[in-house]
């Protein structure tokens, strides 16, 4: 059966455009323009889908993106919202939350023992025993859920857009397309979104007929002007600060940023409370207009307009002229309504009762629609039906108006402080932030000239915020009865007077709630799981505050609402997600380790090879540090070291810049010479060191650790800002590769492409020098980390692997292998040198560390020096020290950060422990106590097996070494 | 994401600024007692309201100071400390 009317002036389907999709196996016909529901209701098809918890059939409530029942999938696409979505000629598609159809849902059975199913059951009912649990708990996930989640979905990224406007406003209702026209007409520009397929607003179905020619002139202007960029089928999504807000299209997501926001989102209209208010053919009566007016389909056939404001009567008025036969509106109101309309009605012969209500809805068979309606006297004040007398109609449908919340999300989400307007019954904005608007029924103002004054008003406050001088704009107050209802609560013994359609949440539940102690909204919402549906409490949040309100006998603005957080709907995650934006950073010489099989791992944001695993190599990752390891002890090693922060300091006061900065002298440094660089904060902690060479007289060259450089730098930055030295920073931790050649052939390697004389005599250890290496311009440096023999060479990134590669060429003969940086901690571990950061923490001084020798207490200032004679005058409470393991130790080998143990006391830890190769013992770093400092100290560890192994103290495996 | 003023590249998304601690003036480290130099380097206002602000421009390595409500999250003014000469 067709309920499809003859052409209606307002509709928005286009009839030349006939297809057909499929619905539950069914075949049905539709015009482009329709939704989903639409074209279903169109075709006489009312059940569209099962509720979530009791599987009770739904049909159209609200065609206002918030009919969370009728959710669709289409193959892969699950949870299309059939309300507002374009239904298309390949979908087939199936209501989600059914099991075996929707008309024949087995799991319907949850209706009829739903009384054992109360709110804060599933709390309660299976957590003891805790052994059931895991079962209990598979059976509601399976229960709980809407839709099939598809592990196999494509990935399919939207592109990001940005947009930048004056004014962005927030729905194109009249307010709002007001508003976008007094701003354009100023010069400014507008961007102005609407989640409706065409725009206008409420104006597209009530007072559609009257009001068209006005909208019609309206929306021309609107596009003659240049300034107004009108997005349609988008929803504003949220706010961000400073006036960002995601604008969400099918296509993707467009970030726009504004200069001032105005939202004229409207309102939505709220359900009336009574039992079974959810059958299919129950609907807003703003959803019967949608119907007629947008998409050209009878609501019903015969029904009644149950209604709680002046609304309900429109409504009415427009059903009788789509043909329906309205029976009668039920106005719920003591006083009933003085408005014109009602002779209007009845000279259509619609009878008009006041003081009553719809007591219940009598469920046709199968309770897949509205056989009949119970219509009883009502008291407003007690919110109860008077049941001595009853009189039933026989109908198929029942229109509801109740009133309005505002569609304030975006508002709430600004901080926007709403304040309840009695008069209006509604939360209206009493404080906006700054650059932030709100016009129409969402500021509370519901009279169709007065809408267009407030958009005119809004827009003038904006243009003035922006620095026009624009005339102010004068809105009258709201006059006449509320648009909205203070208590539109039917009850009933036997409940199913829904109020949340999402989750299934009667009247009872709210109570029972209460009773529990959950009497705070936050609480409520948490424990009824109210406004936590899909549509977010879009038409439930309202009735919700009421009903709270009146069960603690408090005002509702003393109850107050619930956060308001994005996305206003819900919004698909190919939309949000995107490319990754975390870099890393590849050394010159990157390619040449991947095709060496170097094992790759992040270091800060750099990728350095932790050791070398070249194909048909057999050895375990530790097997192959060992043996670079060995290679650097018995011939040479190579180690890209590129990742070192590097910093060129240059100015008259390049040096004493770094007295200021670093703890030690740079003044009288040589040119030619390096120094170690020690970095404290201001409270003497140690936190980076590096090398400081000397170039010129007026320029040195920093290095720093890897993961530092860029704190180092930025600290560079700030102190070269504010000292006022005459000295400038140039970061080159890019511009330049750096490699490491170290063990005892280093140097006749390194000779092939060099004059430098590189005995230790002519060119020892502190030594820099500006030369030329394989025809390039580099730096050379002699030192002494890894082994005692060893050069740092830092050149142009661009010629890094060049350089890189002739030198593991001309070290072929000589044993050269490149190694990774395990290899490397290895090495000076095997010198003895700590690693701040490593071997240090967040607390550790340079006292603690025996770093005495870096620190010039007699200079002026240093960052750190002031903290340290504070320091120094106190007694030391641990010191780092070098330690190894018996050489016929047995036992698990111990960790770092495995603890010392003194007399059953915690003493210290270990911050450094590896089995050398080389000396082929286990050796480490230590904190213990300050009295353990001397060599031959003996002090216990406590391993992970919790037995006790023993150390010994030493000045450092060098020694070990010679001793051997 | 919200928008800061650089005194030098004028306004630019936050996404390219560094936060930099609360901006404390130093005590001169040679007439200080010691309490006052530890309160100045470990003690910090976490209470809510009006503050000064290092922040940090990361494209350019600008420092500069935000006056900002930690309340309302409201930058009120940035500029460059007034002996600070940018290193060019």
């Amino acid at each position: 059966m067709s309920s499809r009317l003859i052409n209606q002036p307002t509709e928005w389907i286009d009839r030349d455009k006939p297809f057909s999709f499929t619905y539950e196996g069914q075949k049905v016909t539709a015009f482009e323009g329709d939704t989903i529901s639409s074209a279903l209701w169109a075709n006489g098809i009312r059940v569209l889908g099962r509720s979530f918890k009791y599987h009770r059939a739904r049909g159209i409530l609200t065609l206002a993106n918030h009919d969370v029942n009728a959710l669709m999938t289409d193959g892969l696409d699950t949870n299309i919202r059939a309300d507002v979505l374009p239904v298309q000629a390949d979908m087939t598609l199936t209501a989600v939350n059914t099991t075996g159809g929707v008309l024949k849902d087995r799991s319907q059975f949850i209706d009829k023992i739903s009384p054992l199913l109360p709110v804060g059951f599933y709390y309660k009912a299976f957590h003891t025993p805790r052994r059931f649990f895991p079962f209990w708990e598979d059976k509601i996930r399976k229960a709980a859920g809407l839709g099939e989640v598809n592990f196999n979905y494509p990935r399919i990224p939207k592109p990001k857009q940005h947009a930048h406007c004056d004014v962005l406003i927030i729905g194109a209702g009249i307010s709002g397309l007001s508003a976008a026209l007094s701003v354009a007409e100023q010069g400014l520009s507008v961007i102005i979104v609407d989640e409706n397929a065409k725009a206008g607003g409420s104006l597209t179905y009530d007072m559609a007929d009257q009001a068209s020619s006005q909208l019609a002139e309206l929306l021309n202007a609107i596009e003659q002007h240049d300034n107004i960029r009108l997005i349609t089928n988008a929803y504003a999504a949220g706010y961000y600060a400073d006036h960002l807000v995601p604008i969400v299209e099918t296509s993707g997501i467009t970030k726009v940023r504004a200069k001032a926001l105005i939202v004229a989102s409207g309102a939505f209209e709220q359900p009336p409370v009574f039992r079974n208010n959810d059958l299919p053919g129950v609907m807003m009566g703003s959803a019967a207009q949608r119907l007629i007016y947008r998409y050209a389909v009878k609501p019903f056939e015969k029904g009644v307009v149950v209604t709680a404001n002046d609304y309900g009567y429109r409504t009415a008025l427009d059903l009788v002229s789509a043909g329906v036969d309205v029976l009668a509106v039920i106005d719920m109101r003591r006083e009933g309504s003085r408005s014109p309309l009602i002779d209007e009605l009845k000279d259509k012969q619609v009878a008009v009762h006041k003081a009553s209500c719809v007591y219940e809805v009598i469920a046709s068979k199968h309770k897949l629609g509205v056989s009949e309606v119970v219509i009883c006297a009502y008291d407003e004040l007690m919110a109860e039906a008077d049941t001595k007398n009853k009189i039933r109609l026989k109908c198929d449908g029942v229109a509801m108006s109740a009133g309005w919340a505002p569609a304030a999300a975006l508002l709430y989400q600004a901080g926007t402080k709403m304040r309840f307007d009695s008069g209006l019954q509604q939360f209206v904005p009493a404080e906006l932030p700054e650059g932030v608007f709100a016009a129409g029924k969402v500021n509370g103002v519901f009279e169709l000239s007065q809408r267009a004054l407030d958009g005119q008003r809004a827009a003038a406050e904006a243009m003035n915020y922006l620095g026009k001088s624009v005339a102010t704009v004068e809105v009258k107050q709201h006059q006449g009865t509320s648009p909205s209802h203070a208590y539109p609560v039917v009850n009933h013994p036997k409940g199913k007077n829904f109020v949340d359609f999402d989750e299934d949440i009667q009247v009872k539940d709210f109570i029972n709630a209460a009773k529990e102690g959950f009497d705070n909204i936050e609480l409520m919402k948490r424990f009824t799981t109210v406004g936590m549906g899909p549509s977010q409490g879009k038409h439930s949040n309202m009735n919700a505050i009421r009903i709270l309100a009146r069960i603690r006998d408090l005002p509702v603005e003393k109850i107050g609402t619930t956060t308001a957080r994005p996305f206003f709907h819900p919004t698909p995650i190919g939309h949000l997600g995107g490319r990754g934006f975390h870099p890393h950073r590849y050394t010159a010489m990157h390619e040449w380790h991947i095709e060496n099989g170097g094992q790759m791992t992040a270091a800060g944001l750099w990728m350095r090879p932790a050791c070398y695993l070249p194909e048909g190599c057999h050895l375990t990752a530790q097997q192959a540090t060992h043996q670079e390891a060995m290679a650097v002890r018995t011939k040479a090693g190579i180690i890209d070291n590129s990742t070192l922060g590097k910093i060129e300091v240059y100015g008259p006061d390049a040096a004493a810049f770094l007295e200021r900065v670093y703890t030690g002298k740079f003044v009288r440094q040589k040119v030619g010479q390096y120094r170690i660089a020690m970095l404290l904060d201001e409270a003497g902690v140690m936190v980076d060191d590096g090398l400081a060479c000397r170039l010129e007289e007026d320029r040195f060259y920093l290095t720093t650790s890897t993961t530092n450089s860029a704190m180092v730098y930025r600290q560079l930055q700030r102190e070269a800002q504010l000292c006022g030295l005459s000295v400038s920073l140039a970061n080159l931790t890019g511009a330049k590769a750096a490699m490491t050649i170290a063990g005892p052939a280093a140097a006749e390697i390194i000779s092939q492409f060099s004059s430098v004389d590189l005995a230790a005599t002519a060119f020892p250890t502190g030594s820099v020098v500006e030369t030329q290496i394989a025809d390039i311009e580099c730096l050379l440096l002699r030192v002494a980390f890894v082994a005692e023999q060893a050069f740092e060479i830092h050149l142009p990134a661009a010629a890094g692997l060049s350089v890189w590669s002739q030198l593991m060429q001309a070290g072929q003969p000589f044993g050269l292998q490149a190694y990774g940086t395990d290899a490397q901690r290895l090495l000076r571990l095997e010198m003895g040198h700590h690693l701040i950061g490593h071997d240090t923490d967040g607390l550790t001084n340079p006292f603690e560390a025996h770093a005495e020798p870096l620190i010039a207490m007699d200079k002026t200032f240093f960052t750190g020096q002031r903290s340290l004679q504070i320091i120094a005058k106190k007694p030391l409470n641990k010191t780092l020290v070098n330690f190894v393991l018996d050489s016929n130790c047995v036992g698990e080998l111990p960790n770092e950060c495995n603890l010392v143990i003194d007399n059953g006391d915690i003493a210290g830890r270990i911050t450094s422990i590896a089995f050398s190769p080389y000396l082929q013992r286990v050796i480490g770093i230590a904190f213990v106590p300050p009295e353990k400092h001397l060599p031959g100290s003996r002090f216990d560890i406590r391993n992970d097996a919790g037995d006790l192994i023993a150390a010994t103290v030493i000045q450092s495996p060098t020694e070990l070494a010679k001793s051997a | 994401m919200k928008l800061l003023q650089c005194p030098v590249n004028g306004i630019r998304p936050l996404s390219e600024f560094s936060y930099g601690g609360e901006f404390r003036t130093m005590p001169d480290p040679d007439s200080c007692t010691d309490q006052q130099w530890a309160a100045y380097v470990h003690y910090r206002s976490g209470a809510p309201g009006y503050k000064k602000e290092w922040w940090y421009h990361m494209p350019s390595g600008t420092w500069f100071i935000a006056e900002r409500n930690t309340i309302t999250d409201k930058v009120s003014r940035t500029y460059l400390l007034p002996k600070m000469e940018v290193a060019v």
